[in-house]
Parts: C-alpha cells; sequence; structure tokens
C-alpha cells in the first residue's frame, strides 16, 4: 500500500473532517459505517482526493460498498491514477 | 392563484379528484443517482397507492389505524404513504436505517416508535423485514408487516372502496428522531393540513406554473409538507431528489432547478452553505438558476452570512437577490408560521448585539461593530397569529425578546397518545413554541431557544438522548453528561458538544474515553459527534434543584474553550 497516500488520507480526515489534529487512524479502521466519516463529510473527502491526487471519485460511489478505510481509499486511488 | 381546498376536504378525496380530473398531468419527477428519473401522473400515483391501500384493507387495517412506512427514497414510498391514506389508516414515515447506524439502535428505536404509537401495519421492503420483525419481539403490538416487493398492482384501483374519513380525523404522523422524538408524534388532521396549505400557498403565491424542487427528507415536516404534499395536492409539478443522494452530489439540485426550470425550493440554513462551499464549477457548467423565484430558508436558525455566501457563489449562473426567502415553521403547526422575502426582500434588522444578548431587547444600531444582523422569518401567515410573551404568559412590546406562541385553525390535533405532551404544549389556546424571538414591524425574528434542543442540518436532536447514551459509557460518571448545541459560522449549523465528567484521574486515559463516547453517540444517534470534552468530577455546574444545567455549562465550555 502506498504509504504516502495513506498518511495524506489519514491526516486530512484527522484534521478537516474529525477535527483532532495529530489522531492516527488506523487504515483499517471503518471509516463510513463505523460513522467517522458523516456524510456531509463525503464530498469533502472527495475534492479533496480530486484535488490532491488528480483521481475523481464520482458521488455514487461515495458509500462504504467502494472504499470503507484508508487502505481500500488508497489502493482506489492507485488504480485511478494508472 | 391555484383554487382553494374546501373545509370538509380529505387528502384521499383531492387525490380522487385530481387524478379523476387530470389523470395524464405530472404529478412527480423522481429523480434517481443511477438511472433517468421517472415520471409519475396523478393516474399512476393513484393506482401504484390503491394497491397499497387493496393490500392494507385485506390485512385488517381500519380507519384510524397507524401505518408505518419504512422505504428508501422510491415509487413505492410514495405509494406506500398514500395508500394508506386512501385506506383510511395513518401512515408515518421512518427514517431508513443508514450506514453508520447501529442496527441494534436503530431497532431500539423502532420499538420505541411501536410502542407508543402502537401500530397496525409496518409496510417495508423485502431486505429489512427480518429488522422489523425482530422489533415486534418484545411485546410491541402485533402489527402486519407488509412487503414491497409483494404487492399486487394486477388491481383495478377504480374499484377500491373510498374511505369514509372526516375532515378533522387524523390523516398523519410526524416525527423527530431519536427516544424523546419518537415519543412526540405529531398527529395532523386532513382540516389542518388543507388550511395551512390554503393559507401557505397565499403567502407564497402558488401558480399552477411553479415548480417544485426538493431534496429534503419526507420524514421532515419541512420535506412532508413544502417538499412533497403542497405540491402534489396544489398540482404544482415536483421534482423529488434523495436527500441521500443530495448530500453527495449538491450539484444536482441545482441541475434539476435547470433542467425542469424550478420555480421553489425550500432549504435548511447548512444547506446554502454547503452549496456555496462544495459544488466545484465542473458541475455548473450550463447551470441557470434564473427559474428561481424563491428559495425559501428554513427549519433552524437562519444567518445573514449564509444567504449572502450562496447569493455570492450563484449570481454567475443567474440566481436573483430577490429570490433568497425564509421563514418560520414547525410540525406542530403543520408547517409555516410566517413567510419573507415574496413579493419585498427578506428584512434584515442590525440590533445592538450586547443589548439582544444580556438585556433581550433588539435595539436598532448603526455601529457595525456593535451589530448583529437579524434576518426576518417574515410575517404571519394569514391563519396563524403569533405573540411574543413573558414567562407569566403576558405580551411583551415590540422589540422585547420573549418565547413565540402561535394560534392557528392548523395547529396539531394532539401529541398521538401523549395527553400529558399535548396539555403542557398549549397555555390558553396558544401553542408554546419554545423558540425565543421578536417581533418589529410585523415581522418576526428568531432568537434562540426556551427548550433544550440541538438543530443540526435542520434535524431536530434532542440533548437528553445524546446524554443518556453517552452516560452509558463505561467510565464516564453515570449522570455526570451534557449535550448542547454551538453555532458554527462556517457551516452554518450547530455542533454537537458532549461534556462528560470521568470516573478516573487519569488524563491519558481521557483520550479513549473520548473516543469511546464518539462512537458510541454517532453509532446510535442521527448526528456525527466531533467534540467532546472529557473534565474531572466536580466540573459540571448544577441547578439549585440538582439538575445539570445545560446553558450555564456551554457557557462555562465556551469560556474554557475561547
Amino acid at each position: 500500500m502506498n504509504q504516502s497516500i495513506s498518511s495524506t488520507l489519514s491526516a486530512y480526515i484527522a484534521e478537516q473532517i474529525l477535527k483532532q489534529p495529530g489522531r492516527q487512524i488506523n487504515a483499517t479502521t471503518p471509516l463510513i459505517s463505523g460513522g467517522l466519516i458523516d456524510s456531509f463529510s463525503l464530498v469533502d473527502l472527495a475534492l479533496f482526493v480530486e484535488e490532491s491526487f488528480g483521481v475523481r471519485i464520482e458521488d455514487t460511489e461515495l458509500n462504504a460498498n467502494t472504499f470503507d478505510n484508508i487502505d481500500q481509499l488508497s489502493a482506489l486511488i492507485q488504480i485511478r491514477q494508472r | 392563484m391555484l383554487s382553494q381546498f374546501q373545509h370538509t376536504d380529505t387528502v384521499a378525496a383531492v387525490l380522487r379528484r385530481t387524478q379523476a380530473q387530470f389523470p395524464n398531468e405530472t404529478a412527480i419527477y423522481l429523480m434517481h443517482s443511477r438511472q433517468a428519473e421517472q415520471v409519475i401522473t396523478y393516474r399512476e400515483l393513484f393506482c401504484g397507492a390503491a394497491s397499497y391501500a387493496r393490500e392494507l384493507l385485506q390485512a385488517g387495517i381500519r380507519p384510524g389505524d397507524v401505518c408505518i412506512v419504512i422505504l428508501n427514497h422510491s415509487a413505492e414510498l410514495i405509494y406506500a404513504f398514500f395508500g394508506a391514506i386512501l385506506a383510511g389508516a395513518v401512515p408515518s414515515i421512518m427514517p431508513f436505517l443508514t450506514e453508520k447506524l447501529s442496527p441494534i439502535q436503530y431497532r431500539a428505536s423502532l420499538i420505541a416508535l411501536f410502542e407508543i404509537t402502537r401500530p397496525c401495519a409496518v409496510i417495508t421492503n423485502c431486505g429489512f423485514t427480518s429488522e422489523v420483525r425482530a422489533a415486534r419481539g418484545s411485546g410491541a403490538s402485533p402489527y402486519h408487516i407488509l412487503i414491497s416487493e409483494n404487492i399486487s398492482t394486477a388491481i383495478d384501483p377504480d374499484n377500491l372502496p373510498e374511505s369514509n374519513s372526516k375532515a378533522e380525523d387524523i390523516v398523519l404522523l410526524q416525527h423527530s428522531s431519536g427516544t424523546t422524538g419518537l415519543q412526540k408524534g405529531i398527529a395532523l388532521s386532513h382540516q389542518a393540513i388543507f388550511n395551512q396549505l390554503n393559507s401557505y400557498s397565499r403567502a407564497i403565491q402558488l401558480t399552477a406554473q411553479d415548480v417544485v424542487v426538493s431534496w429534503l427528507p419526507l420524514y421532515h415536516d419541512m420535506g412532508l409538507i413544502a417538499g412533497f404534499l403542497m405540491p402534489i395536492l396544489c398540482r404544482a409539478p415536483l421534482v423529488l431528489m434523495s436527500p441521500f443522494d443530495w448530500v453527495r452530489a449538491p450539484h444536482k439540485l441545482l441541475q434539476a432547478v435547470t433542467r425542469f426550470r424550478g420555480t421553489l425550493t425550500w432549504l435548511p440554513n447548512f444547506a446554502y452553505n454547503f452549496c456555496a462551499q462544495k459544488i466545484s464549477d465542473r458541475n455548473l457548467v450550463d447551470v441557470d438558476l434564473s427559474s428561481w423565484r424563491a428559495v425559501i430558508n428554513c427549519s433552524e436558525p437562519m444567518h445573514w452570512k449564509s444567504l449572502q455566501m450562496f447569493l455570492e457563489r450563484f449570481i454567475p449562473y443567474g440566481i436573483k437577490s430577490e429570490a433568497l426567502a425564509t421563514s418560520y415553521a414547525m410540525a406542530e403547526n403543520v408547517f409555516a408560521a410566517t413567510q419573507g422575502g415574496i413579493g419585498s426582500p427578506v428584512v434584515i434588522d442590525a440590533v445592538n448585539q450586547h443589548t439582544l444578548l444580556n438585556h433581550q431587547i433588539a435595539e436598532p444600531c448603526d455601529d457595525p461593530t456593535k451589530t448583529v444582523k437579524m434576518v426576518s422569518a417574515g410575517q404571519a401567515i394569514d391563519n396563524t397569529l403569533i405573540r411574543v410573551i413573558d414567562s407569566h404568559g403576558i405580551d411583551l412590546p415590540e422589540r422585547k425578546v420573549g418565547e413565540i406562541a402561535i394560534q392557528s385553525n392548523c395547529i396539531l390535533s394532539e401529541y398521538f397518545h401523549r395527553p400529558d405532551l399535548t396539555r403542557e404544549a398549549f397555555l390558553d389556546g396558544w401553542y408554546l413554541t419554545g423558540d425565543l424571538g421578536y417581533l418589529a414591524g410585523g415581522e418576526l425574528f428568531i432568537t434562540g431557544r426556551k427548550k433544550d434542543l440541538i438543530i443540526v442540518g435542520g434535524k431536530n436532536i434532542y440533548p437528553q438522548d445524546l446524554e443518556r447514551l453517552a452516560s452509558e459509557v463505561a467510565g464516564v460518571h453515570p449522570g455526570r453528561v451534557v449535550a448542547f448545541g454551538v453555532n458554527n459560522e462556517q457551516t452554518g449549523t450547530e455542533d454537537v458538544v458532549i461534556v462528560a465528567e470521568a470516573d478516573h484521574t487519569d488524563p491519558p486515559q481521557f483520550i479513549e474515553l473520548g473516543d469511546e463516547i464518539r462512537s458510541k453517540v454517532t453509532n446510535s444517534s442521527d448526528i456525527a459527534l466531533r467534540y467532546v470534552y472529557i473534565v474531572h468530577r466536580g466540573w459540571l455546574l448544577k441547578t439549585s434543584s440538582g439538575k445539570i444545567a445545560r446553558s450555564a455549562n456551554r457557557e462555562k465550555y465556551l469560556a474554557e474553550k475561547r
């Protein structure tokens, strides 16, 4: 798994969504089903991914079936970057 | 101007009449995220509803029986709701289980709802049947479970017997969320609904040329009345999106307004910030908002900055400044009590912030460094009287802040099966809203809340429900928890804060305890809890009667965190 993508995502989620800067988020912690990322923050996450990694996540993909943890999101980003 | 409803009208009779007169007219454009929209004519709406009505009647449903509808955004949800009404039953729409909600907690809230409303039927889909069955296990009243996939459409809708509901009978129940909200079913009569629609459609100058575009959930008064029943019953075409889709793709609301030449939309305050901040330019190509004649801010505290932010962002896309409108509404009055910004701009009142906060007087003020810009909720609609009263029920003069009390011909019939709550809600025939505000020149300004309630994104959240959840976390001193809302200017809504006293004194454990409270409350309620403040024993302030004082602790928290 790409460490730099994962740590960028983790830092963003901790700071901007959870408002707990410095908090470490485990790469397998459920984000959506666990309620860490609420529905109001999903668009922010999609915009952040687009700006930071140059790949798009469609609104219909913003659910736990597409990705529910940092590992899965990071893998999705890498596939789309190819 | 549209024709007015009669005082003997019932929802079922109006639906029958409309489908007979205008069978091929479009009632609803039902929007879907992955496929083209579904066009539902009045005839189709009636036929779909009649199938559900038939099944309910066959299941032995009698007039006045409660029917809970738990379905996702779909034509089935709409048909099930109207089907219950055609059968003479009383529907209530419950939110569907979301991804983050713990199924155990959701089941507990279903049980709480079933115990108080004692439904005779629950309509849900195949995948959800086991959940509904499980909730039945606990000794709540037995009810029929109707599965939407199994509803037979092979019936002759014109043979459906007419319900003998009368205008004064209860037609539907509305609930807000959480254990507390679910026990306060707001029972509304046909008459109340039509009295509201008559007055409110005059207030917004509704015509047959209007097109309503809504993403609001149908379990909320703004969504159910303004964004659903009014357009359907008044024959203004409705473009209905799913709240689930909107929150992931807010631009789709604007694209729908563009495509259908939408004229009316209702939004809670946070949605103005949300749309202004979270839509990228590439999703606004070809968006044209010039058809919007009113975008009505309603159902949570309104902020001037939110309106400005929205306007500035969308002026390049044709929004007119006169489209900004406001309303003060509550499910207990069916929906609106006031309306502003139709025909003339929303009134902004610049008042002295210090005097407002400390003396509860809204004093006009010219010094911009000392003022707060209050957004008027408009004037009372023509069937509603508004007073601002003190704690003894005495009228207060203009510009003095007090509790808002209302009287109308569309007030709730009762809190369902809760005569105690119904009695408490009224004072000499006036409904006490629990909201604080002042009147100035006939305009109503909402300044705050007397009742302990947090409004997040337009959703009513009772702090006691969150406090109970947090108290269940091991390590929290029992009963020593307080929840309150803090306004967040950036998001345009309230942030929920929980302050909890820890049993132990070891600060490293505080972080862990905070996390446990966050996940417990987030997975068990309608909100995502972010702000938890763990404190030592003795931090929380109590009232003289020994209860935790929410507002005093809120002040203390704000003072420490500033």
